[in-house]
């Protein structure tokens, strides 16, 4: 699904990928780990086309993302569901808007989002908070609500950016279960975390990055850093 | 689903424009500034286009014949005038017609009045000429020195040709004058406040460029990150239109007041009343325009990701 092709990204000062080859089936469940500083949110965005490699290829089911026209982008990006490090809620949208544009945008109806939005909000434990802006909820709310929203769509690909890092020991539990269950009806899913714990638990194929070198690829690894 | 798709950008631009009150504010009173300026200049324009032509109505060529002219040759003079490419009217004021509106401005004028009784009628008869454009005026006044001159086969019928020449000179550089004068103010002026208000609605756009650019990321298209954003301009310039023209009347007005020492007080405030309809199209249509023009522009600078 994913096949990243002698990637390399390097800014005037520093170099933040050098040289990744790796891919990624259908229906797997991918943590990514390494120090700050080491490439990974580099990686994502690579995936994402956020931003141009250096050089290398990035392909999402054998398209070139970065090779793809202005119409055909958006397409991809919506079987992409992210969630940032830096959350990157809309801040004049409630939590139902903010998940509704989602929906709005892949051209859903207003029935269909009218029930899936607070069903997710509820899944994400913020039944609640349906109405509130993002200024008005905490950290930990917001990177939730984030996480709803990379899910409404039922993506084919899910990537989180350290999502776990403002959240407490039980929420961060609750969200690694959210995230399985979407792997189990065949979400790949691809998590960059700085959480031991998480990895470890998770026992599952673990990349290794140190500064801008894939280091590590283990199918079935743990944290080792 | 391109109405369902209408329907959500529209929905998402006036909740935008809602929520972002405070630079939706900002700009539609720059908006707004713009607009008026275009109405004002716009108004300012018609009246002076106007009054020249009223001026330049008032001025016209006063032939007065001689008293032994004969009717038959009063009209075939007034016959041809009228077939001149320049002539716009002529209007004939007979012998009789002349004492007549002499005596009822001087009917208070006993001793004068009773004089006339004894010498007869002393008027000859006389046309009123209306050139196209002042700058005609000499010829006209050629046409008829030949026409009077008997060596160049005329009969001379003709007392006096009277036309103040001077003030058609006046009247003909004054019409260059203010067109030029008025036209460079008015694309200075125009081009300012089209730049503040490209800056300001550029600005608002910018505000939220992080924004598009996560519009972008989660895989909206170009019309859900933009047009909501022209939505905005549109209401923008919408609002701005009806601002404008409720400060237009109020300016209207104040301009009659103070100069209504200096030309009997110039009537603004009619015009914009009579050409209500005219002015509001033209208003709104350069508010929505420029709402339109602004925002696209502005999207297409900072909505990259």
């Amino acid at each position: 699904m994913i096949y990243f092709d002698k990637v390399s990204k390097k800014y005037p000062n520093s170099v933040a990928l050098q040289d990744i080859t790796f891919s990624i089936e259908s229906g797997e469940f991918v943590s990514i780990v390494g120090h700050s500083g080491a490439g990974k949110t580099t990686l994502l965005k690579m995936i994402l086309a956020e931003d141009n490699p250096t050089s290398g290829k990035v392909f999402f089911d054998s398209q070139d993302v970065h090779a793809l026209s202005k119409r055909a982008l958006p397409k991809i990006r919506r079987r992409i569901g992210s969630v940032f490090q830096d959350v990157r809620l809309l801040p004049n949208k409630n939590a139902y808007e903010n998940i509704a544009f989602l929906m709005e945008v892949a051209g859903r109806t207003d029935q269909e989002i009218a029930s899936d939005v607070p069903h997710v909000l509820d899944l994400v434990g913020l039944g609640d908070k349906i109405w509130s802006f993002p200024h008005e909820l905490s950290g930990g709310e917001r990177q939730r609500i984030a996480i709803a929203r990379a899910i409404i769509n039922q993506p084919d690909l899910l990537i989180a950016d350290e999502p776990t890092g403002n959240l407490d020991p039980i929420n961060t539990a609750e969200i690694i279960e959210i995230f399985k269950k979407i792997n189990s009806i065949g979400t790949t899913v691809i998590l960059t975390t700085h959480n031991k714990k998480i990895v470890d638990n998770l026992g599952k194929r673990v990349l290794t990055l140190d500064h801008g070198v894939l280091s590590r690829d283990d199918k079935s690894g743990k944290y080792a850093i | 689903m391109l109405w369902i798709n209408t329907k959500r950008i529209l929905k998402l631009g006036f909740i935008n424009f809602w929520r972002n009150s405070i630079v939706s504010i900002a700009s539609v009173l720059t908006m707004a500034v713009t607009l008026f300026v275009i109405g004002s200049l716009y108004i300012g324009a018609a009246f002076l286009n106007s009054s020249l032509e009223e001026v330049k109505n008032k001025v016209d060529i006063s032939v007065s014949f001689k008293v032994d002219a004969s009717d038959d040759e009063i009209i075939s003079l007034k016959k041809d005038l009228s077939l001149q490419p320049e002539v716009k009217a002529v209007d004939y004021i007979g012998r009789d017609q002349e004492l007549a509106d002499f005596k009822e401005s001087h009917k208070d004028n006993a001793i004068l009045l009773q004089s006339l009784e004894e010498t007869g009628n002393p008027f000859g008869a006389r046309l009123n000429i209306k050139a196209v454009d002042p700058a005609q005026y000499d010829a006209v006044a050629r046409f008829l020195v030949n026409r009077n001159d008997p060596s160049l086969g005329g009969k001379s019928i003709i007392d006096q040709i009277s036309y103040k020449k001077d003030v058609v000179d006046k009247l003909i550089g004054l019409i260059a004058t203010s067109k030029k004068v008025g036209m460079a103010i008015s694309i200075i002026l125009i081009l300012l406040s089209i730049l503040v208000t490209f800056n300001t609605i550029s600005l608002a756009i910018y505000i939220s460029r992080e924004e598009i650019s996560v519009m972008r990321l989660v895989g909206a298209g170009e019309s859900y990150v933009r047009y909501p954003f022209l939505v905005e301009g549109i209401i923008s310039g919408v609002l701005a239109s009806f601002l404008s023209l409720a400060l237009l009347y109020p300016a209207t007005l104040w301009v009659r007041d103070a100069t209504a020492g200096v030309f009997g007080g110039i009537n603004l405030a009619s015009y914009y009343i009579n050409n209500f309809a005219q002015i509001f199209l033209l208003l709104s249509g350069c508010g929505i325009i420029l709402g339109i023009i602004a925002s696209f522009w502005a999207t297409r600078k900072y909505a990259k990701v």
